[in-house]
């Protein structure tokens, strides 16, 4: 074997046993460290992929600020477990598990046993730095770049707004 | 170099890992992680297939699915802090008042 191969087999059973970790663990707190880790791992991936400023992005906004958006909305819930609560379908979990399984057969069918698009990776990778990704970035994409800051304002907005804690209740009418 | 093949079944597993917890998971926090987990697998493969055809365009997607997950889950949260208030809980099973 050889080393890129050991490698990457190391570095899919960590992306895969975290993945599990998050899906498997009880207590909400694990579970977003368990996907941070899984973020970490997928930045490696982009590395070895030829895609370094990707990977630097991937650490700093999802396993940094969006998890940590995750991990202060579960602290301030109080969220880390569910006590009980009613289960609408009994047969979701089952059903659920077979639909998923069905699904991983499916792609792996369509992966390594079909005549594919697929062709090798070439010797001489294309690196993403950051002088490569931005020139990219606004020169062929500068549409969608501006269309994005107007998606996040409207996020922004929308979160501020939807979060708003409401003063007087209007018209209660449950109890 | 390892076959590009390895990638997207990997890719394939983490998707599965993910449709999984959406479904069988009923809290609502660990079922956004999920789609999180789901979002990631997607850029995984951007990320092999632009190395495949020697294409920046794939990773400038990365960049456009990573920016529309953080509005995502801006408004998602704020959406489950404010189930949170009025029903004291954010097991999903438990947001069925439109249910007819």
């Amino acid at each position: 074997m050889d080393a890129n191969l050991i490698v990457f087999l190391i570095m899919a059973v960590v992306a895969v046993g975290s993945a599990l970790g998050m899906l498997l663990n009880r207590n909400a707190v694990y579970s977003a460290l368990f996907l941070i880790l899984n973020f970490a791992t997928v930045a490696v991936f982009y590395i070895i992929l030829g895609a370094p400023f990707i990977a630097m992005t991937q650490v700093t906004v999802y396993a940094g600020a969006i998890m940590v958006l995750f991990l202060f909305v579960i602290m301030l819930l109080g969220a880390e477990e569910l006590a009980g609560g009613r289960v609408s379908i009994d047969w979701q979990k089952p059903a659920a598990v077979v639909l998923g399984l069905l699904l991983f057969a499916e792609l792996f069918v369509v992966i390594f046993f079909r005549e594919t698009v697929f062709s090798e990776f070439g010797e001489t990778a294309i690196i993403g730095t950051p002088r490569e990704i931005g020139l990219t970035l606004f020169n062929d994409y500068l549409l969608p770049f501006e269309i994005t800051a107007f998606l996040l304002l409207a996020a922004m907005i929308g979160a501020i707004v939807i979060a708003r804690r409401v003063r007087h209740k209007p018209n209660k009418q449950e109890s | 170099m390892v076959p590009i093949e390895y990638y997207v079944g990997l890719s394939a597993v983490l998707f599965t890992i993910g449709a999984l917890g959406v479904l069988t998971r009923r809290n609502a926090i660990i079922i956004f992680m999920s789609i999180e987990l789901m979002l990631n697998s997607a850029n995984l493969l951007f990320i092999a297939f632009a190395r495949m055809y020697e294409n920046l365009g794939g990773q400038i997607f990365v960049f456009f699915v990573m920016t529309v997950a953080a509005a995502e889950v801006a408004v998602g949260l704020a959406l489950i802090v404010a189930v949170f208030r009025t029903k004291e809980t954010i097991n999903i099973d438990e947001a069925s008042t439109l249910k007819g």
